[in-house]
């Protein structure tokens, strides 16, 4: 009875295991919405690869235009496909969104006096923080050190 | 006091940045077109492809750029209102017809009616994406100069028109309906 249950018991967590190990490997196979490559040069495919995960989808705005199946997004990735097979660099591709669908577009906001704020924020909180910390580290300090000249 | 001010005043300036940031409309970005001049183009009419209708047509007078599909719902929502503004608007509307199968398109303006001047057809949406168009409808009113003044983006209503769009033409041209610069044509 007892090592029955006990089978039972290695049988599910191995069972998990499998289930869990099978997610992992689907889950690094990545399925390219465009059939082909879009191109055969592999730096303006990367170049390509790297600017079309930045660029939002207007349409479903948590996608990106290269994992969107939105028609607007395919219609993008062959403009930007277009361009980089024109020679166009990124700034160029980029300006040339940004005049059209503003800078929400961008997934990585670009550094300019509107988004000072949102750049400067994490280093300014850090800051703070860390003056917190040192702070509340430093009483900490001269409290056992007050208790240790007492004692 | 400071122990207690300072996470209130904390709290006060998080919760600032939630009531904005929770209540503006997602779906609505900003064109930066507004202010510029409109893109220029050129495309078959969706009617006869061997014309064509492009910013040319309405060089020099006030319009609307009216930019519809016949999958999009909310473009028939606003057909009716469309057709109204073509008689009693005072302005000319073009239409874009965007990312459309044509056949299809001809049915709609056969059925519902042709609130347009003349729409252009543009099947691969190239000069929709000139436009920063990326949800139908999206309706532009474009200045006698050639720049774009406004941008609404969903049905075009009553209430739209009389708010956004009435005040904006007639700052532009005095009276309606609006006539091209006496210099120009």
């Amino acid at each position: 009875m007892r090592g029955a249950a006990v089978l039972a018991v290695a049988g599910r967590a191995l069972m998990r295991w499998y289930v869990l190990s099978v997610c992992w490997l689907l889950s690094s196979v990545s399925w390219a919405i465009d059939p082909e490559p879009a191109f055969d040069d592999p730096v303006l495919e990367a170049q390509y690869q790297s600017l079309v995960h930045e660029v939002r989808c207007l349409v479903c705005q948590n996608e990106t235009i290269a994992d969107s199946n939105a028609q607007l997004a395919a219609d993008l990735r062959r403009e930007i496909r277009r361009m980089f097979a024109a020679g166009a660099t990124r700034d160029e591709v980029v300006e040339f969104l940004v005049a059209r669908y503003g800078e929400f577009v961008l997934y990585r906001p670009r550094l300019q006096p509107a988004t000072w704020a949102l750049w400067g924020a994490p280093v300014i909180l850090l800051m703070i923080g860390g003056a917190v910390f040192v702070r509340v580290l430093r009483s900490r300090f001269s409290q056992s050190m007050a208790e240790d000249d007492t004692s | 006091m400071w122990r207690f001010l300072l996470p209130i005043g904390i709290l006060v300036i998080i919760v600032g940045f939630f009531a904005r940031g929770l209540t503006l409309n997602p779906g609505y970005v900003p064109s930066p077109l507004i202010g510029k001049p409109a893109p220029q183009y050129e495309l078959p009419q969706l009617k006869d492809l061997s014309a064509s209708v492009g910013s040319e047509s309405y060089a020099g007078q006030v319009a609307l750029v009216n930019v519809w599909a016949t999958w999009c719902i909310e473009c028939r929502h606003e057909h009716p209102f469309l057709i109204e503004l073509s008689r009693t608007g005072g302005v000319p509307i073009y239409g874009l017809n965007w990312n459309d199968d044509r056949d299809t398109a001809l049915a709609w303006l056969d059925t519902l009616g042709d609130p347009y001047v003349a729409s252009a057809f543009d099947p691969t949406g190239e000069v929709a994406i000139d436009w920063g168009v990326y949800a139908a409808p999206e309706t532009f009113l474009i200045g006698r100069d050639g720049t774009v003044l406004y941008k609404h983006i969903s049905p075009m209503t009553p209430e739209v028109w009389a708010r956004e769009f009435l005040p904006r033409i007639e700052a532009e041209c005095g009276e309606l309906p609006c006539s091209p610069l006496p210099d120009e044509r």
